[in-house]
């Protein structure tokens, strides 16, 4: 799905993040774990197109993202569902509008829709939200309604940046629930987060790996935990 | 490609993409008012422009390029000055053509006066010469010192020369007319572009968010091309017709009004007040359209 090949990334100044590979592969489900600023986010970040890599091949859905026109990086991020740290939404908009932003913009809005998004959303324990503005909910409410955003369009991919950054340990394991749930479904996963607990019981419900950045270097980090 | 997407975007309308951008009072205002203005101004420079040209037309035609040369002299000498006077203006450059009236048409002019009987020979009537200038002219300074000498007894009359720079200040009218119109026009586009970039920068999260959720470019740059290109269709139809009622108010052309009272549109003209909101409206299709693609291009 999408393959990194020795990719390097900086900002402008020494590389952030070098001699990048790793080959995500449909169905699987991955960890990101590193320090603060090792370049986790950075990482995400190219893997949907939003940033390009300064060295390197990365191909997304087959597509060596140097080629990618701007429409493309529109079209692949159809197929990827983010889920930020820290979720933004249309403001002024009601959240099951907000939800539902994704089949908007690609103009697959239609009253059938109706019923899955009242699904997705009961899914997310979100139902009885559906009219609060964004400014409105909870940290929690929010990382879940951004799942339910990221989930709308069905992607293959599913990339989540702390996804449990801002809720409670109990709201954190509903969350990973969700999440395996997806990757049980043949989504395929990858979540950025260092916090070691979230792994260690996600390890227990499904067959991950976990990548570690280090020193800008990625690194298989699966048997210490 | 990309401006069939947009114009057909705009035209058609998107109720769901028009949410998408919420709705700022502050460039909704300023853009209004601005096109509104800008038509009001482009309705008037556009009467301006029309009468200047009606003037100058009208003007040219009553000039239409003649004068006399009235010769009086004693009955023996006429034929003689006459032929004097007709050989210096065949000389003369600017002069298409001289010739003298006959005596039944002396007698057919002075009619009305003096009745059918006058006897007009026997009279010692002057002799008028008809002069058919070339569109240049002739050089009338230079004409009257010649005849001085050759011809004591010529008088040159030129009934409408005193026009002609009259006619060129309204050509040269028409044509500032026309040079307001072009930078009223450049000065929406430019505030409309203004206007643009402060809605595109304010509603910086909103595209971040629809760029992550896979709007394509197209898409969110017509929702603010539509937004724009209404407002200022709206404003500039607002401003067109007070412009048309103020100008219907004026009093329209008369002979002793001049030119201030011929400001008003005339005949099929007032249809042409009608091509300013459309303008308007591609003005600030133009502008939005070209702010979108600028500062979306700069976004990841």
């Amino acid at each position: 799905m999408i393959e990194l090949e020795n990719v390097a990334y900086s900002y402008g100044g020494d590389d952030l993040l070098a001699g990048m590979s790793l080959q995500i592969a449909p169905g699987s489900f991955h960890f990101l774990t590193g320090p603060s600023g090792a370049g986790k986010t950075t990482l995400l970040k190219l893997c949907y197109g939003a940033l390009r890599p300064t060295s390197g091949q990365l191909t997304i859905f087959g597509q060596d993202v140097q080629t990618l026109g701007r429409d493309d990086v529109a079209m692949a991020r159809r197929r990827i569902g983010v889920v930020h740290q820290d979720c933004q939404f249309l403001d002024h908009l009601p959240l099951q509008e907000n939800i539902a932003l994704p089949l908007t913009v690609s103009g697959q809005a239609s009253p059938e829709q109706a019923g899955n998004l009242h699904e997705l959303m009961s899914w997310v324990g979100l139902l009885g939200k559906e009219d609060a503005l964004p400014p409105e909910l909870s940290g929690g409410e929010r990382q879940r309604a951004a799942l339910a955003r990221a989930l709308i369009l069905s992607p293959d991919v599913i990339l989540a940046d702390e996804p449990t950054g801002n809720v409670d340990w109990e709201m954190s394991q509903r969350l990973l629930r969700l999440l395996v749930e997806l990757n049980k479904m043949g989504k395929t996963i990858l979540i950025a987060t260092h916090d070691l607990m979230l792994i260690r019981a996600a390890k227990s419900q499904v067959s991950t790996r976990v990548l570690r950045i280090a020193n800008r270097q990625l690194i298989a980090a699966g048997a210490e935990l | 490609m990309w401006f069939r997407t947009m114009l057909w975007a705009v035209l058609r309308g998107d109720k769901a993409a028009d949410r998408v951008v919420p709705p700022s009072g502050f460039t909704v205002r300023l853009t209004l008012f601005t096109s509104a203005a800008m038509a009001f101004l482009t309705v008037f420079a556009l009467a301006l422009s029309l009468a200047a040209g009606r003037l100058a037309a009208d003007w040219g035609d009553v000039l239409a390029r003649s004068s006399t040369l009235r010769i009086s002299a004693p009955a023996g000498q006429m034929a003689e000055q006459t032929a004097t006077a007709l050989k210096v203006l065949e000389q003369t450059p600017g002069v298409l053509e001289a010739r003298a009236l006959s005596d039944a048409e002396q007698q057919e002019l002075l009619e009305p006066w003096f009745g059918p009987d006058l006897p007009v020979e026997s009279l010692p009537v002057p002799r008028l010469i008809a002069i058919t200038e070339t569109p240049a002219g002739y050089d009338s300074a230079g004409l009257r010192l010649r005849l001085q000498a050759e011809v004591p007894g010529a008088v040159l009359d030129e009934h409408t020369r005193w026009r002609r720079p009259l006619v060129t200040a309204a050509g040269r009218l028409r044509l500032l007319g026309w040079v307001a119109i072009l930078l009223l026009a450049s000065v929406t586009g430019a505030m409309v572009t203004l206007a643009a970039n402060a809605a595109l920068s304010a509603n910086a999260q909103v595209i971040a968010v629809l760029r992550l959720v896979g709007a394509t470019d197209a898409y969110i740059a017509s929702a603010f091309v539509r937004r724009f290109t209404q407002r200022t269709l709206t404003g500039g139809a607002v401003g067109t017709a007070l412009a048309v009622a103020a100008l219907s108010v004026m009093p329209g052309a008369t002979e002793t009004g001049g030119f201030l009272t011929g400001l008003r549109f005339e005949g099929w003209h007032w249809v042409l007040p009608l091509c300013v909101p459309p303008l308007a409206a591609a003005v600030g299709f133009a502008a939005t359209d070209a702010a979108a693609r600028r500062v979306l291009g700069d976004l990841a």
